[in-house]
């Protein structure tokens, strides 16, 4: 989120789109509701009819997979109804830029494209450059070549008409969303976005969220209170476990992960070192050398060091190219080249998109560790369904842990908000904090090395004293060395700082080795101050709901990211009655000018506002300081196009000769099927969750009280789909893809309808994904087993949201 | 007087409720009536109440823990009316945090290991599963560790192991996580964010 939960409350428009709010994050309705009893407008656009729409002012049906031609239409009806925020767009976007001349798009693609390679050169889409090497620029908005105008070109084919006969969502619903939605882009209106897995899990997922940014950016609502655009992550810590880059091509602080072109630091350094000609550009990215060096010293400690270019070579190298996200992992697992395996916490058998094949992978291991509180179908996938124990060769660990109550750490909200949690008491029988196992295991395996073996060097000279005294698991060691210490005196600016002391904030995070910090983005998360995270202050000074001395919230316990965003050129707030930001006016002391200062939120970075000397542009975390309404980064195009999902109900793309995304990874093998209009599978499928389960259901299924509310699989589909199969209401029916089937329950309810897509009729149900064989009793099956595994092309994330289905009554029914 | 339960709540602390008001100089009627309703406080003599914050989505709820701490049981869980965010509600996951606790027998509380080859587990102990887990990681790693690639770049990785997981566990038990897998040479790393 780049805003945060109570801040919903700021909105006047709430538009809830790829989520389901009520169902899924229910406490953030509290603050939805807030803000509808100040008169916001809450709009629900879903496939179903969900427990958000039953509380929504406006509900609009679409089809699963039809989002980017929803928003490019919205995208339209802003441009052509003059309902943007011009000042906003022209001074803090890239709105005026000038586009080159072999950027191109032609029936679906982009310039650059190569269809062996399935990939797009983007050099394609560069913008022009003057001589002094700053990007042109027309402020007027009028060269055809610039952002403003390819982006009216482009979505000039999405009418209302067109994408009515795509999405199957009525005209007149479409347009009273565009209208309450394009509202919000005067001075003085926020306008939000909640968006989850809805939105994620599609083979242009990220474009789904680009074409969400780009209204964001035309309406200004980017920086401001009750704005932003905020993903309701789904999991307890998920953002801190991103943050903490445990992704293949991430560090901690979302810094690239190295590839092994990049021989030397150095040339990592250069490549993860952007730079601008334009001095109005804060560039702060200019500095991740600095974070760099400082994880290094955090990594390896006194081992890292200038000479052995603090411990660059003990990194494992990616090639170039090289993919090994979920998908990718569990192919190369089911092809027999992963021998072993840490599911720590996870229950991919059940989570994982085509999950018949990732459990036909668990079966070709050597061994796998699973850790968790309960059991669970990956951990004993061996005596799963289909599997004859007999012939499974795969050794398993399973290891008790302690719970979140029975041990002491942070985690990070949705909001970016490190909250500090105690242990309650001790984990029950054996079970022990994860902390606990990683300390004894890696413990262990460093014994063994020592000894010898392959390229010991990393293992041995890993920074690894975060025991207490008894030499347990210590958090407040792991905190502090996340943030970062002094590691000699260093003087900065007029400061001295002290040799062993912790790092105020990244600001003084120093490249030459002399500072450490586990995760830059959580440097002053615990410093001189104490644990910032375990603060529980209740002063509110902005009325906004900011909270600052409550949690601490990354970067800098800024509660808004993009600020600068909010005020006008001078710093004063676009819209005054809802100031998170304001430049106040350095006082005369003695006849001399004191300078100037924010007051509210933390500023994005210190500068004055724009219009005096050192003003910077508000986006400093892009390299030419203003926001992406062309954005040349992504794999699938600089703008969003609507594509098909890779299974889907219609013959052909309405919008252009390109039927699906033309970059995305499509297996091959054995069990990587998918089909599109095949007669067997007539309907669109797609998961989602329910409030009493949570994930797979591996955590809420073993409960008696959570069970009792949602005891076993069901499928949701509209009355009309029940007719035309002979349905009826609580009859058991099976669910089947051309990947796997599931036993559900029918519920037949008129929360699903009918789409009209053109002259088809196309019918669409929906099935939560928290059910697995291990329990409860007859509980049912995971939605997974149906799911294709095929992602998005710069994510990789699974389009578990569309994908087809036939439902077909079991005989007796019940 | 009135007194709300949240007041009541921040005046009692962990103590006697009705001892420690009372040495306050506080009317106490009102409260007594509300505090035989709960029943829980009665228990809370030899208790300690934590903060934390629930396990499920990412709205980051803050919940009260009240844990006896002669028996070592969470006797009660519930919302935190000081938690800015959920001002003490919780949905329906976050209400029976409770079952997550060593009060659900389901919970796993011995080291178990399958043969390959059998159909069940066997109860081990933690030094031996340590152990033997170590020696694999070793072995694994060994056998299959990649130097250089086809191009003769150093990459030093393995890919013969892989590791998911987990959005679950604490940031500073996060951290380690990474680092150990990344000193071991892994590059299959992934997670929850990733689906």
């Amino acid at each position: 989120m780049t805003n945060h939960w109570i801040d919903l409350k700021n909105s006047d428009c709430i538009l809830v789109m790829g989520s389901n709010a009520a169902a899924n994050h229910p406490i953030s309705m509290k603050w939805v509701q807030k803000a509808r009893d100040k008169g916001a407008i809450l709009i629900s656009v879903d496939p179903r009819f969900t427990q958000t729409s039953a509380k929504a002012d406006i509900y609009a049906p679409l089809r699963s997979g039809t989002d980017i031609p929803f928003l490019g239409g919205m995208i339209k009806y802003i441009l052509d109804n003059n309902k943007y925020f011009k000042e906003y767009m022209v001074d803090y976007t890239n709105a005026s830029f000038i586009v080159g001349p072999k950027y191109d798009f032609k029936d679906g693609l982009f310039s650059g494209y190569d269809p062996k390679t399935r990939t797009y050169d983007k050099s394609f889409w560069a913008f022009e450059k003057d001589p002094d090497g700053k990007i042109k620029r027309d402020n007027t908005l009028q060269d055809p070549r610039c952002v403003f105008q390819l982006l009216k070109k482009h979505y000039s084919r999405y009418t209302p008409e067109t994408v009515s006969a795509i999405s199957g969502t009525p005209g007149d619903e479409l347009l009273k969303v565009y209208e309450a939605y394009a509202s919000t882009g005067s001075k003085d209106k926020a306008g939000t976005i909640m968006y989850a897995m809805g939105w994620t899990q599609h083979t242009v997922g990220v474009q789904n969220i680009r074409a969400m940014c780009i209204i964001q950016l035309l309406l200004g609502n980017m920086g401001i209170p009750g704005g932003g655009v905020n993903a309701l992550r789904g999991e307890s810590n998920v953002q801190g476990s991103t943050d903490a880059g445990l992704l293949f091509h991430i560090l901690p602080g979302y810094l690239a992960y190295p590839r092994a072109n990049l021989t030397n630091l150095d040339s990592y350094l250069k490549s993860i070192t952007p730079s601008t000609k334009d001095p109005m550009s804060a560039n702060w990215p200019q500095n991740l050398p600095k974070y760099f060096v400082s994880l290094m010293k955090s990594f390896w400690g006194d081992k890292a060091t200038k000479e052995n270019e603090f411990g660059y070579e003990w990194l494992p190298k990616l090639d170039v190219g090289q993919n090994c996200s979920w998908l990718n992992l569990f192919n190369t697992m089911y092809d027999g080249k992963i021998k072993g395996f840490f599911a720590w916490g996870q229950n991919p058998a059940c989570s994982g998109a085509n999950a018949n094949k990732v459990r036909q992978g668990l079966a070709k291991l050597d061994w796998m560790v699973n850790l968790n509180i309960f059991d669970n179908e990956t951990g004993s996938f061996w005596k799963g369904p289909g599997m004859d124990p007999k012939n499974i060769k795969t050794e398993v660990f399973m290891l008790p842990v302690a719970a979140s109550v029975e041990k002491e750490g942070s985690i990070t909200n949705s909001g970016r908000w490190a909250q500090w949690r105690y242990k309650a008491v001790a984990p029950p029988g054996m079970a022990k904090p994860d902390g606990d196992i990683m300390i004894e295991l890696f413990g262990k395996i460093r014994t063994l090395y020592k000894k010898g073996g392959k390229f010991p060097e990393p293992i041995l000279n890993l920074k690894w004293d975060y025991v207490d005294d008894k030499g347990h698991f210590d958090p407040q060691k792991v905190a502090k060395e996340v943030n970062g210490y002094f590691l000699k005196d260093v003087k900065i600016g007029d400061v001295e700082y002290k040799k062993g002391t912790l790092v105020p904030g990244f600001a003084l995070l120093q490249a030459d080795g002399s500072t450490s910090s586990g995760d830059w983005i959580y440097c002053q998360s615990y410093n001189a101050q104490g644990n910032n995270m375990a603060r529980r202050k209740k002063e509110d000074p902005t009325g906004l709901g900011l909270y600052p001395g409550w949690a601490w919230a990354w970067p800098v316990n800024r509660r808004i990211i993009y600020n600068r965003a909010s005020v006008d050129l001078d710093g004063q707030p676009w819209n005054p009655k809802k100031p998170v930001l304001k430049w106040e006016q350095g006082k005369e002391v003695d006849g001399k000018k004191q300078p100037g200062k924010w007051v509210g939120d933390i500023p994005d970075g210190p500068w004055p506002p724009m219009s005096q000397a050192g003003g910077k542009y508000p986006f400093i975390m892009k390299p030419d300081g203003l926001g992406a309404i062309f954005g040349s980064s992504l794999a699938d195009g600089p703008f969003p196009e609507h594509y098909e999902p890779l299974e889907c109900p219609v013959p052909k793309n309405q919008l252009s000769g390109q039927f699906t995304n033309p970059t995305i990874t499509i297996f091959s093998g054995a069990m990587d099927k998918h089909l599109t209009c095949d007669p067997r599978f007539p309907f669109v499928g797609t998961t989602y969750r329910v409030t009493e389960h949570w994930q797979t259901g591996i955590m809420t299924r073993w409960q008696p009280w959570l069970v009792e509310a949602e005891p076993q699989m069901f499928v949701e589909m509209s009355d009309e789909l029940a007719k035309l199969r002979g349905i009826k209401n609580g009859e058991k029916v099976k669910v089947s893809s051309v990947r796997g089937e599931v036993g559900a329950v029918a519920i037949v309810t008129t929360r699903f309808k009918p789409f009209k897509i053109g002259d088809l009729t196309v019918h669409q149900i929906g099935m939560p994904w928290c059910f697995g064989w291990m329990v409860p009793k007859d509980g049912g099956e995971s939605a997974n087993l149906l799911t294709p595994n095929v992602g998005d092309p710069n994510t990789a994330i699974p389009e578990s949201k569309a994908f087809m289905v036939n439902v077909t009554r079991i005989e007796g029914g019940k | 007087m009135t007194i709300s339960r949240r007041e009541f709540l921040l005046i009692s602390g962990a103590v006697g409720a009705g001892l420690a008001l009372s040495k306050l100089g506080i009317d106490t009627g009102p409260v007594k009536a509300y505090a035989d309703e709960l029943k829980k406080v009665d228990k809370v003599k030899s208790a300690r109440r934590t903060t934390t914050i629930c396990p499920y989505c990412a709205v980051g709820c803050g919940l009260i823990c009240s844990a006896d701490i002669k028996a070592g049981k969470i006797i009660n869980i519930e919302g935190d009316p000081d938690h800015p965010i959920n001002e003490g509600s919780l949905c329906a996951k976050g209400a029976a945090l409770f079952q997550t606790t060593a009060n659900n027998p389901n919970r796993l509380q011995k080291v178990l290991y399958r043969a390959p080859h059998t159909d069940k587990w066997q109860e081990k102990s933690w030094d031996w599963a340590i152990t033997e887990i170590a020696k694999r990681v070793k072995s694994t790693r060994d056998n299959n560790f990649i130097e250089k690639n086809s191009k003769g770049e150093p990459v030093n990785r393995v890919e013969a192991i892989a590791h998911i997981g987990s959005a679950a566990l604490d940031n500073e038990e996060l951290w380690p996580l990474q680092a150990m897998m990344r000193a071991l040479g892994l590059v299959y790393i992934e997670h929850q964010a990733r689906i």
